[in-house]
């Protein structure tokens, strides 16, 4: 037992002798729950994960002996939790329409029942490692929940229980441990969040994360277990396209983190995501996603919290032999509840007021995505996408700096396609990925040997056509050439045709492989055909009158991810009327000389 | 606690009271002050401990000295008295009235910080409002429980802006008015009169609240102002049922005071001396803006903010574009031709307005036109950049109709009568026609449909 001496906004300065570094404490007569952060010679600093409006010096500190850490097991799936895990839809029933403070409510619920079902590696008698698989519930439809025996247990089975019904709270296994003291093993296990959890090896990532966006699969892939970034201004897009990520991602589950980010973002999901369908399962999208919300009115410092709090929830899901996706929205906002703490803690600051090791708890963030093998025996991944909202929309601030040297993909969005309203705004000049050799493998075992080709002729010919853009803004059009004309004119084909993709509409908002590659060949075909009319002899003009340009530029909207044949007739028609084209300036050409 | 005055204060600087040695304050208590002649000022705790109190004082601390100030801690946190007969009065940031007339009692009680808004209690904002303006109807729509800001500068007629939003503001087909939460920081007597006059004249003072703090009144109050403003839209929109409409002018303002606190308490400053924590607390005000699903009431905030030089990186501006559901931005350039409203299209954004529109809502063509006026008015500026490069008589043919779609974008749907209300059909009606400048090739946002029933192309010319 403890008492508060100051309180200065989320941070609260104690006096409880004997409290460690990291336990969780309750304050107050409110029970406000915090986390200590300092410890010094008699007094100790917590920060505060509500607001501590009303506390005063003098109140009661308990500490609850632990770290701050989460409940693991099956129910997590739909659900929306806060930055510290308590369900939302519950803290709605019991304080209303908004968050009153030092709720105790657990993460799972103790009520209902899951039909539990021995995993057959469970035999009495046999030795057991952490991490193995216990049993099954069916979590949802389309989810299998492993239930795993906690990472830091081993033994030998002395019991277990057999199939049926059993809520969380029920023992599952019995296990002797090494020294002989018996270990009960329930549906669910706690772990501490800022503590990484085991897996075997490193596996390596080599399979491509398919969005069904363009821009994202086919010029900027990202693997499954690799880390991503998505930096832009405001209003450059960002959420869009967080989101269209949760919703088409081929993961097997999806955490959706809004870090200090609007509410009515999170409403959104949650009342758009179980009406839409997985292009995959056919079932509700909602019934592999879930959500961990400190939205921007939230109290800060559980902000920081819920980074960890979800990436940890995605660990969990990984050690069950599944692909996970995380969605940070937004690591800047994060990195901002670690300064407010920083400066409050009165800690030297750096660059923008940011503490000296920001960079290396964004590293260590990151590190915990990856594809592995699991203690289980299976094979899991986390991909970590964090959004980042620079200042400014300037890229040279000190988190958008940190994480460009950390993630290995970057969706750099961009202002001025923003306002062109080119969506996404993902700009191919400031992107970049490191995973687009991993990834060919996979495009031209699954789709076409073609693909790395055609994305590097495709990057070609974008940048030189952004130079060629630089020329006529200066000295007009007039200055080039009929080559370099048509070049622009592609460039722009395959903006509008291949890189915009609107999220709203039915038939593109998700844009299969196969349909990517096609469209993305049918442009640059058109390119190098119209190229070869022009060293014939063809004026540009004659081929930008043609309608090819406009319906190139309606197909993605038009053919649907299920039947791809009407490309195949639209490039035979363009193949005719340029062969026409061919045979008649062939023969002009041959007359003239 | 409440009955204890305490005389003496350890000493002062700017707006904050320090005192030793008072026991058991808890942080944003309200605290009472009596200065020597017996003028009495409110304050906050703004951070506690055994031996030392911290108390940032609203009205200011200038004429309080430190041996003949009496201060009581009232062991309560901020709270205002809310009843109906607030709409048509006018009252200060502490919610005192301001207009000589008695204040408000009532037993409805509440802390002006308010608490969180559960995200599970929100309902998804839909509702298309019409304001009658075409820039922000057609292209940036305003839903009900929005908070869409307008970034303005300083001579751009952003009051002028607001007020006619607030004269024409309603839901189609709905003949229930809005009530308006007008909230004033740091505004000159004129702009505050100019206000008074618009709601009197257009008869809807008697569903008004008005909180002013002038220019000449003590910055301080401005940073309780909003929250007070807020507790009293969420008591009509919640507790009447009633749609709410809050205008707030001039957030810059409230940041300002904000970074003046921030300094005189020591806060490690981030960008332009503005508080780190400047992005949460700003939150804290925009996202009291919404609908919950068990409520009928809602929400709407215009929140009005002058970017100091006209600049959108600036941390204000930039930190509201990352909360609220998009921006209008006004444009110097615009309003120097004289258009009127200067809405610089390009940068101005709704973010709710894609569940808001459409073929149930306003017309199905609606989100397509949209699109399709942005891409083809930026098009229109890369031309209208070129011809001031190489001469309107070098351009294509195809770059001149551009140039032309620009002219008549900006002086036919851009500008508008301040009187003139057009509804959405008239606005999407005159979208196609300035559309039809431009051939279908040229118009890839809009379906063949689209083309078919609204665009006039005739390839004579």
């Amino acid at each position: 037992m403890g008492e508060v001496s100051e309180v200065n906004g989320p941070i609260v300065t104690i006096r409880q002798p004997g409290v460690r570094n990291g336990d969780q404490v309750r304050i107050g007569e409110l029970g406000l729950i915090g986390e200590v952060i300092h410890i010094r010679s008699d007094d100790a600093l917590v920060q505060v994960y509500e607001s501590t409006e009303s506390l005063q010096p003098g109140e009661q500190v308990t500490g609850l002996g632990h770290p701050l850490r989460v409940e693991l097991g099956p129910g997590m799936l739909g659900q929306i939790f806060d930055g510290v895990q308590r369900p939302l839809d519950k803290i709605m029933h019991m304080s209303g329409e908004h968050i009153s403070r030092g709720l105790e409510l657990s993460a799972l619920d103790r009520d209902k029942s899951w039909h539990f079902v021995p995993h057959e590696s469970l035999v009495v008698g046999t030795r057991f490692e952490g991490g193995e698989i216990l049993g099954t519930v069916q979590e949802t439809e389309t989810i299998e929940h492993r239930i795993l025996a906690p990472p830091d247990c081993r033994g030998e089975i002395i019991e277990h229980a057999p199939e049926g019904d059993y809520t969380i709270e029920e023992i599952v296994a019995r296990v002797r441990g090494e020294s002989g003291s018996i270990q009960n093993l329930k549906m669910y296990h706690h772990w501490p969040v800022r503590q990484p959890r085991p897996y075997r090896a490193r596996a390596g990532a080599s399979l491509p994360l398919i969005t069904g966006q363009r821009i994202l699969d086919t010029f900027f892939p990202m693997l499954k277990g690799g880390k991503a970034a998505v930096p832009g201004p405001f209003g450059a897009g960002k959420t869009i396209v967080q989101q269209q990520i949760a919703r088409w991602a081929n993961a097997d589950i999806v955490l959706y983190v809004g870090c200090g980010e609007r509410g009515n973002e999170l409403v959104e999901i949650l009342q758009t995501f179980p009406q839409l369908t997985d292009p995959r399962s056919g079932r509700s999208l909602m019934e592999r996603t879930f959500l961990v919300a400190n939205t921007s009115n939230m109290p800060v410092v559980a902000r920081e919290a819920s980074i960890y709090v979800g990436v940890t929830m995605a660990e969990y899901y990984r050690d069950q032999g599944y692909d996970v996706v995380m969605v940070a929205d937004s690591t800047s906002r994060w990195a901002e509840a670690l300064r407010e703490v920083a400066g409050r803690l009165g800690q030297m600051p750096v660059e923008e007021g940011y503490p000296a090791y920001l960079a290396s708890r964004l590293a260590a963030f990151y590190e915990r995505a990856g594809n592995v093998d699991t203690l289980a025996g299976g094979n899991g991944s986390v991909s970590l996408i964090g959004a980042v909202s620079p200042p400014g929309g300037d890229f040279s601030e000190p988190v958008t700096s940190h994480t460009k040297e950390i993630i290995r993909t970057f969706w750099a969005l961009s202002k001025p396609l923003a306002d062109a309203r080119h969506y996404p705004a993902v700009s191919w000049l400031e992107s970049f990925t490191d995973y687009a050799e991993r990834a060919a493998i996979w495009w031209a075992d699954e789709v076409s040997p073609d693909w790395a080709l055609r994305r590097q002729q495709a990057l070609t010919l974008l940048t030189e056509a952004d130079e060629l853009e630089r020329i006529v803004n200066l000295v007009g059009p007039e200055a080039l050439s009929a080559s370099q004309r048509w070049v622009l004119e592609s460039s722009g084909l395959i903006k509008e045709a291949v890189l915009q993709q609107s999220a709203l509409d039915a038939i593109d908002s998700y844009c299969s492989p196969q349909k990517q590659f096609r469209l993305l060949d049918l442009v640059l075909s058109y390119h190098l055909d119209g190229t070869e009319l022009i060293s014939l002899g063809v004026p540009v003009e004659s081929l930008t009158e043609l309608p090819y340009g406009g319906e190139l530029r309606r197909l993605k909207s038009a053919v649907s991810n299920d039947d791809l044949q009407p490309l195949d007739d639209f490039a035979s028609r363009v193949r005719e009327s340029f062969d026409t084209m061919r045979t008649e300036y062939s023969v002009n050409q041959g007359n003239k000389s | 606690m409440s009955q204890l005055e305490y005389r003496r204060v350890d000493s002062i600087h700017g707006a904050l009271m320090f005192m030793k040695n008072v026991a058991g304050i808890g942080l944003g208590d309200r605290v009472m002050i009596r200065d020597k002649d017996g003028r009495r000022r409110n304050g906050q705790v703004i951070r506690t401990s055994g031996d030392l109190v911290m108390v940032q004082v609203f009205e200011g601390t200038e004429n309080l000295d430190l041996e003949n100030t009496w201060v009581r801690f009232l062991d309560e946190p901020f709270e205002i008295s809310l009843s109906p007969d607030m709409l048509g009065r006018i009252f200060n940031g502490i919610g005192e009235p301001r207009d000589d007339r008695p204040p408000i009692i009532s037993s409805v009680r509440r802390n002006v910080n308010g608490a969180p808004v559960n995200p599970a209690a929100r309902a998804y904002p839909r509702e298309f409002i019409q304001t009658g303006i075409s820039t922000i109807d057609g292209l940036n729509s305003l839903v009900r429980g929005q908070k869409l800001p307008v970034f303005s500068g300083s001579g751009l007629p952003h009051n002028r802006l607001a007020a006619q939003i607030v004269r024409q503001a309603r839901l189609p087909g709905d003949s229930t008015n809005f009530v308006i939460v007008f909230a004033a920081m740091g505004v000159s007597y004129s702009d505050a009169r100019f206000f008074e006059k618009e709601f009197e004249s257009s008869g809807v003072l008697r569903n008004v609240v008005m909180f002013t703090n002038l220019a000449n009144d003590p910055p301080m109050e401005r940073l309780i102002l909003p929250r007070t403003a807020l507790t009293a839209a969420e008591y009509l929109a919640y507790d009447l049922d009633r749609h709410v409409l809050v205008v707030i002018t001039d957030m810059t303002n409230y940041a300002e005071a904000l970074r003046e606190v921030a300094t005189e308490k020591g806060d490690v400053p981030s960008r332009k001396g503005y508080p780190g924590y400047l992005y949460s607390d700003l939150a804290e005000i925009y996202e009291r803006a919404g609908r919950l699903r068990d409520r009928h009431g809602s929400i709407t905030m215009i929140p009005i903010l002058s970017m100091p030089s006209d600049d959108i990186t600036h941390p204000i501006p930039d930190l509201s574009g990352y909360i609220t559901e998009g921006q209008i931005v006004l444009s110097r350039e615009l309003h120097s031709k004289s258009v009127y409203p200067p809405v610089n299209v390009p940068p101005s954004l709704s973010r709710l307005m894609k569940d808001g529109i459409g073929k149930d809502d306003t017309r199905e063509d609606h989100p397509r036109v949209a699109s399709q006026l942005y891409a083809s008015y930026t098009r229109a500026l890369e031309a209208r950049n070129l011809a001031s490069i190489i001469g309107a008589e070098e351009l294509s043919s195809r770059d001149r109709r551009y140039l032309e779609f620009a002219d008549r974008f900006e002086t036919d749907f851009v500008r508008q009568g301040e009187d003139q209300e057009r509804n959405i059909i008239e606005t999407l009606d005159l979208a196609w026609e300035l559309l039809s400048l431009l051939p279908p090739s040229a118009l890839s946002r809009v379906t063949d449909e689209d083309l078919h029933k609204y665009h006039s192309w005739e390839e004579s010319d």
